[in-house]
């Protein structure tokens, strides 16, 4: 890590999750980096950012960082304030461009474990399971990952799909039901970004954070990511960016602000 | 239709849609009739052991933990919960030993705040069992299946998971797509509790902001108990009818409780008690503590009430209303 930068590594997370968001389009987040980041692309570049909730807030323009993916927050003057039928619904039909997820493990085609570390009939840890996440991976257009990267998370396996990813390659989700076109987009971690080949669906190397080297993420995969080498460097986040996520999250419930 | 693929999750709330018609037309009442009482007589009356609860809200927003508190005073037993995002109310009643089974879309994990010591440490000791996963759609749309008096619908989530592969969902094979299609089992729990900002003395109610899942499940459940900031006059409602969100026909008791989600919060007139969450969630870091949570909170007050007092009266209360109205 770059000692000399003035930004942390959760600002830098969240700033990058944010550029991928593109004005006019729709996002269905979860709880922390997602929100903050859907938040920050609807205070910079995209004010026009469609944010759903799946405890049905529709299109807020939130004050405040909220707690829950339902509090009242969620819908401080929306658009709509309706039902978790109706999101669930207009996601299965196709109304929600891009989906943000958490994990607490991935693999190389994006599957996400959210339920239990270890086997299932005795988990090392049980987690709180999938939550709306399976939902989000089946109908988002796109889904987005914010994750912290290490050998432990990154993994060739998971110990349980919760949510699809490309599940076992080309063409899988597909041939299971799921509908046709989704799947995950990218992967953001504190090192790096990563995207899936169009072809074998696997994940790999999109961008780097600054100060990072190759060597960094391959100490902290445990399988081998595919890293060619044109490769871009993520940008850093502005001064404006770090006061706005600032405003976003005063108290840095998510957001650390010392390094 | 042939059935590809079967997850192994217990199936749990469903009945055949004829034996549902028929329990509805015995045990329901279509008559407006005051069912106010208190909440020992409603928990009392339509809470059992053995029962399976699914709570309305979500989370920790909407949550009548004044019901929960109740269940846990009247020492109910061998619940099974709808782990439909159940959080903080999961999380009592699986460390008070009223819940032993649990479906699970979303427990174990108070959100933002970390996952809950508690339960966690039940589960892992075996005291209370994971019958099976599924999503938040996934039980969604079981309580749409049960609204609409259908054994299950379809849906085009959990396919090709290990969350399919431990629910009790099925896939066949779409006869107009060709493609196969999960179809979820419908789910009517055994009963309900609703928190709402307001109803009449029959039960026809309002709910402000998101209703979340609250609508199906409130047609979906056997017996609905409603608790109430507030109860209104009758008129009130049919002032306005589009707003009433659960009508009368399908609640069993109402119950006057402002107040009545507190730490939880009530969307648009009181904020979380973190303070009060984050005690819990220390303090329950062991059983001994979690006990000693539940005789001060619980056992060692007269009822919700006694309660309130408990957490900081209404100088407290006053506050989360202040912080909920982004004005503290």
């Amino acid at each position: 890590m770059n000692a000399e930068a003035d930004y942390t590594p959760t600002e830098l997370l969240a700033c990058v999750a944010a550029r991928l968001l593109e004005p006019g389009k729709s996002v269905f987040v979860g709880t922390g980096l997602p929100m903050i980041a859907a938040m920050l692309a609807q205070r910079t570049h995209a004010p026009g950012l469609l944010i759903i909730f799946e405890a049905g807030g529709i299109g807020p323009q939130v004050p405040v960082l909220p707690i829950s993916v339902g509090d009242s927050r969620t819908f401080h003057r929306a658009v709509g304030a309706s039902s978790m039928h109706d999101v669930m619904s207009i996601s299965q039909a196709g109304y929600i461009d891009y989906g943000f997820l958490g994990a607490a493990q991935i693999d190389r085609f994006g599957n996400i474990n959210t339920t239990v570390i270890g086997d299932y009939d005795d988990p090392t840890v049980r987690l709180p399971g999938s939550g709306g996440a399976n939902d989000v991976g089946s109908f988002c257009h796109r889904t987005i990952v914010v994750m912290r990267q290490d050998s432990r998370k990154f993994v060739g396996r998971v110990d349980f799909i919760t949510t699809p990813g490309y599940l076992t390659g080309p063409g899988a989700r597909e041939k299971a039901g799921l509908p046709a076109g989704g799947g995950p987009y990218r992967v953001i971690t504190q090192l790096g970004v990563y995207g899936f080949d169009d072809l074998t669906r696997e994940m790999r190397l999109v961008a780097i954070h600054p100060g990072v080297t190759r060597e960094d993420l391959r100490a902290n995969s445990g399988f081998d990511v595919a890293m060619p080498d044109d490769v871009t460097v993520s940008p850093v986040p502005t001064p404006d960016d770090r006061r706005i996520l600032r405003e976003i999250d005063p108290t840095g419930l998510v957001i650390q602000r010392e390094k | 239709m042939e059935v590809l693929e079967q997850g192994s999750g217990e199936l749990i709330g469903w009945h055949d849609p004829d034996e549902n018609r028929q329990w509805i037309r015995e045990n329901k009442s279509r008559d407006l009739i005051d069912k106010r009482m208190p909440l020992s007589e409603a928990i009392g009356r339509f809470v059992r052991d053995g029962d399976l609860l699914a709570m309305g809200g979500f989370g920790h927003i909407r949550v009548s933990m004044a019901a929960v508190y109740e269940i846990i005073r009247q020492h109910r037993r061998n619940l099974t919960m709808a782990g439909k995002t159940a959080v903080h109310d999961s999380d009592l009643l699986i460390a008070a030993g009223c819940v032993n089974r649990i479906e699970v879309a979303y427990a174990f994990g108070h959100e933002l705040r970390g996952l809950s010591p508690a339960s966690r440490r039940v589960v892992e000791g075996g005291g209370c069992k994971v019958i099976g996963e599924t999503s938040n759609a996934g039980y969604q749309w079981r309580f749409l299946a049960a609204m609409m008096g259908v054994p299950f619908i379809p849906s085009r989530n959990l396919l090709g998971t290990d969350t399919l592969k431990h629910s009790s969902a099925k896939v066949v094979t779409d006869p107009w797509s060709g493609k196969p299609i999960c179809l979820l089992p419908a789910c009517y729990p055994d009963v309900t509790i609703i928190h709402v900002p307001r109803c009449d003395l029959y039960g026809n109610a309002q709910v402000d902001g998101t209703i979340i899942e609250d609508f199906e499940l409130a047609r979906a459940a056997r017996r609905v108990i409603l608790s109430a900031e507030e109860i209104i006059p009758a008129e009130r409602i049919r002032d306005e009818p589009w707003r009433t969100a659960i009508p009368f026909y399908l609640v069993d008791a109402v119950v006057e409780a402002p107040y009545g989600c507190h730490p939880c919060q009530m969307p648009l007139l009181y904020y979380f008690d973190e303070d009060h969450i984050r005690s819990w969630l220390a303090r329950s870091k062991t059983a001994e503590g979690a006990a000693e949570y539940f005789e001060e909170f619980i056992f060692s007050v007269a009822g919700f009430d006694g309660y309130l007092e408990r957490i900081g009266g209404t100088q407290r209360l006053h506050h989360l209303k202040l912080v909920e109205e982004l004005r503290a």
